[in-house]
């Protein structure tokens, strides 16, 4: 059935409130089952090996001895795992990237696998296995790569030249020669990783009859069904998937990296399998965002207006070639009414682990660019930076740099209240800079399918296929009790398997409130299309003659006005003898999902001496579109702040100069903890999406674009020389310092 | 109605930065996109958004496009 998915404007009374989350009690005691918590009678433990080699042949792989050792029930390596995508260049992407087939492409790289009866005997087994390697020229640094000469790291890309995407309108050139000013500058982000607690896992049983099953942590159970069906040549239908509680994913788990090889060692040994990987291989192993080279370029009058703005960004994709360059592109100067700008998104192939996605993907290596050099311009011409921004401000009917005209959008408010936020008027101390940043990011919708049941108390189960990444349980539940006139209490939201909804796409892209929410209006609005029909059975009256209000069937009308009304308890109870169950279901492509703004503030202090940042104050104003939780919304500003401070501060890849990476693990890579950060503070601004019953807007990414450039900014202004580099670690600082 | 196309998408039409095509959904849309310029059936495979109205569709080919719209074609767009 087709709704209109339209903003109506409707007052709430649920939606809003701030209910503790459904799941909460169970993951403190420590009950809730994470990817490497379900085990099985019989199961195996499968192991990795993978490539100590930035970039290698693979001469040879002897199996043999592991095969030969007791306790070994599997061994594989590429050959057990045919090419069967098609042709599919991104399905084969992903089989090479789960088992290297004739070349090693980066330090990590698997190469082959085992499952045994117990840990020890499936790492013998590992040690049994020689792998014949012919070292390869490798080559790790986005720049170097797209040298002339540097190592070819895929036969079929121009050089390692992965895609090259253009944006913008007007002639920037043009607009150059009508500037009174302009500001050039290059940048450069490190390799992160978004740092999820919980490493990937799964438990991967395939029966004889060839119909399997997987329980694992991700992000989308759906698609990480068809990706294994696709590769292992399985009917989508014989695969179970089932998602266990998820330990963070921040996009990285959008992806499958183990679950082939477990499916199909389990297939080979016909014993379950469960493979857990090591916070080492995670970093290895799994697939961290991109590092960048970037140049901008603005030119503005002196009054601020901006007459030409560019900016290219290069992306180290890893391996295999990705669409990051695409995505930053089209974000660079999507906060900014310009008459002339450019960006260009460049992908380069590395010998770096496969890049996924990590929260707004590609958005904040643009953002650090633009917005680092947006107060560069702010100082050259003496004018406050927000006042910069605003002067150039996109609103609706603006045409953004990425092509669309704006619908309603919420950058100026976001900026209005950074200007009028009393954080802008704290004064500073000595060593201290305060620094400010906005940021951009699209949202996605997709394919959602939530079936909503009534038992016979009254209470209901909403089933929803969208993994709850960070509070949309609680979420979706005030949702469905918004629409049934219910308490909250009475609904319990889960996640269903893959067997037991149809398709939904992964959580990535902010859109599973977005998404699941609009799904679940429908769903529960179809729902109490039935109620009203079992009332009018009950009451002897045409169902036209039937309204729902505040969770009630009301008799309409001069004839039937005098009924009492009937509660949804009352004819839940009366359902088994008024047609049996009660439900409601919907299935929706969700799109219009409606564009995110966020600004930022930040006041930082800097240790001359030693070179140390510490962050003193941090301030999110992001649009909602409708907070549905606001305690989760506030959660995901505060998430992704704390995640760019990370970035901006502490957090990188390095690697050595045999390609391997030297800092796999929490102790040498740096991700921050509780006393690194100060209370985040939000403000939640809303600015209704036309396009979603509600007003929803994602919420869940935009809030670490802007942090790189508003730290960037801050310690900028706090020791007097511009940082162009993330991460802004004590040493480059010191040297900015020395070099300055 | 007068079709916009982003950066990456011109290229498979002409260089054409706008494109004029009758289109009542986008289904019909993108299929009078394919019968015009048959490279642009590399960009299809990947994902084609389309904007109307600065409201972003990326999946639901059945999407009326109302007359007068502000249309504009984007690469897919994803998401962490």
């Amino acid at each position: 059935m087709q709704h209109d998915q339209k903003y109506t404007g409707q007052d709430f009374k649920v939606v809003g409130t701030r209910p503790n989350r459904p799941d909460g009690i169970d993951k403190v005691t420590g009950r809730a089952r994470y990817g490497a918590d379900m085990s099985a009678p019989g199961q195996l433990v499968g192991l990795m090996l993978r490539s100590p080699h930035a970039h290698a042949k693979i001469v040879k792989i002897d199996t043999s001895r592991a095969e030969k050792l007791a306790g070994v029930k599997a061994v594989l390596t590429s050959a057990d795992l045919p090419d069967l995508t098609n042709g599919n260049a991104g399905d084969y992407a992903t089989l090479e990237n789960c088992m290297a087939r004739d070349r090693a492409l980066y330090d990590g790289h698997a190469v082959a696998a085992v499952a045994a009866i117990d840990k020890s005997t499936a790492k013998k087994a590992l040690k049994l296995i020689k792998v014949t390697y012919e070292k390869l020229p490798h080559v790790t640094d986005v720049d170097e790569a797209l040298k002339k000469g540097a190592p070819q790291i895929q036969p079929a890309c121009d050089g390692n030249l992965g895609g090259r995407y253009e944006f913008g309108h007007g002639d920037i050139e043009a607009g150059l020669k009508e500037a009174d000013v302009v500001i050039e500058k290059s940048f450069k982000t490190g390799q992160t990783h978004q740092g999820y607690i919980e490493p990937h896992a799964c438990l991967a049983t395939v029966g004889p009859d060839g119909s399997g099953e997987l329980w694992v942590t991700t992000q989308g159970h759906f698609t990480y069904r068809n990706v294994c069906a696709t590769l292992l040549g399985m009917d989508i239908a014989k695969l179970k998937v089932t998602s266990s509680e998820i330990g963070g994913g921040f996009g990285g788990k959008t992806h499958v990296w183990i679950e082939p090889v477990a499916l199909a060692l389990a297939r080979k040994a016909n014993r379950p399998v469960k493979m857990v990987m090591s916070r080492e291989e995670v970093f290895k192993g799994s697939g961290p965002t991109c590092a960048s080279s970037m140049d901008v370029k603005i030119g503005a009058k002196k009054d601020g207006t901006i007459t030409s703005a560019f900016i290219e960004c290069r992306y180290s994709d890893g391996a295999f070639p990705g669409i990051w360059g695409m995505l930053g592109g089209m974000t660079a100067w999507a906060c900014y009414d310009l008459k002339n700008c450019k960006s260009v998104g460049v992908d380069v192939l590395v010998n770096r682990p496969k890049v996924a996605a990590y929260r707004a993907p590609s958005a904040p290596m643009m953002a650090f660019g633009v917005e680092s050099t947006m107060d560069m311009l702010a100082k050259e011409l003496d004018m406050d930076p927000v006042q910069l921004r605003l002067k150039n401000v996109a609103r609706e009917g603006t045409q953004s740099s990425y092509g669309p005209v704006y619908g309603p959008i919420g950058i100026e408010p976001t900026l209005e209240a950074v200007r009028d936020h009393p954080h802008m008027k704290a004064p500073l101390g000595k060593n201290q800079g305060r620094g400010m940043a906005c940021g951009f990011w699209f949202n996605i919708g997709g394919q959602t399918c939530s079936d909503l049941n009534i038992g016979v108390d009254g209470t209901v189960n909403l089933t929803v296929g969208t993994i709850d990444v960070g509070g949309a349980r609680a979420s979706l539940s005030l949702i469905a009790a918004e629409e049934l006139g219910i308490s909250y209490d009475d609904v319990k939201t889960t996640i269903g398997d893959t067997n037991s909804l149809g398709h939904n796409d992964t959580t990535e892209g902010s859109r599973g409130t977005f998404s699941s929410g609009m799904a679940t209006i429908f769903a529960a609005r179809e729902a109490i299309e039935v109620m009203k029909g079992r009332a009018a059975q009950m009451w002897g009256i045409p169902v036209e003659a039937v309204s729902w209000e505040n969770g009630h069937a009301v008799a309409t009308g001069a004839e039937h006005g005098n009924l009492p009304p009937l509660s949804l308890k009352e004819i839940a109870a009366e359902s088994p003898k008024t047609g049996g169950p009660i439900a409601g279901h919907h299935e929706v492509t969700a799109d219009g999902s409606g564009v995110s703004f966020a600004s930022h503030i930040v006041d930082v202090e800097v240790d001359p001496e030693t070179g140390r940042t510490q962050v003193l104050r941090y301030t999110v104003v992001q649009d909602a579109g409708k907070a549905i939780h606001p305690d989760y919304v506030e959660g995901q500003f505060q998430g992704g702040a704390a995640q760019g401070i990370g970035w901006a501060l502490n957090e990188e890849y390095i690697y050595g100069e045999d390609g391997c990476l030297q800092n796999a693990g929490f102790l040498d890579y740096r991700i921050p903890v509780c006393s690194d950060l100060p209370f985040i503070d939000t403000k939640i601004l809303e600015i209704p999406n036309p396009n979603h019953p509600y007003g929803i807007r994602g919420v869940g990414e935009t809030s670490i674009v802007p942090p790189l450039a508003a730290i960037g900014n801050a310690v900028s202004n706090a020791v007097g020389v511009r940082l162009n580099q993330v991460p802004m670690s004590p040493p480059r600082i010191l040297k900015a310092l020395e070099d300055a | 109605m007068q079709v916009g196309l982003s950066g990456p998408l011109r290229a498979a039409a002409n260089g054409e930065a706008s494109i004029n095509i009758e289109a009542e959904t986008i289904r019909e849309l993108l299929n009078h996109l394919l019968e015009r310029y048959p490279a642009m059936q590399q960009h299809m495979d990947i994902g084609i958004a389309v904007s109307i109205d600065g409201a972003i569709y990326r999946d639901n080919w059945a999407t009326r496009i109302p007359e007068g719209s502000e249309v504009f074609l984007l690469p897919r767009i994803a998401g962490g």
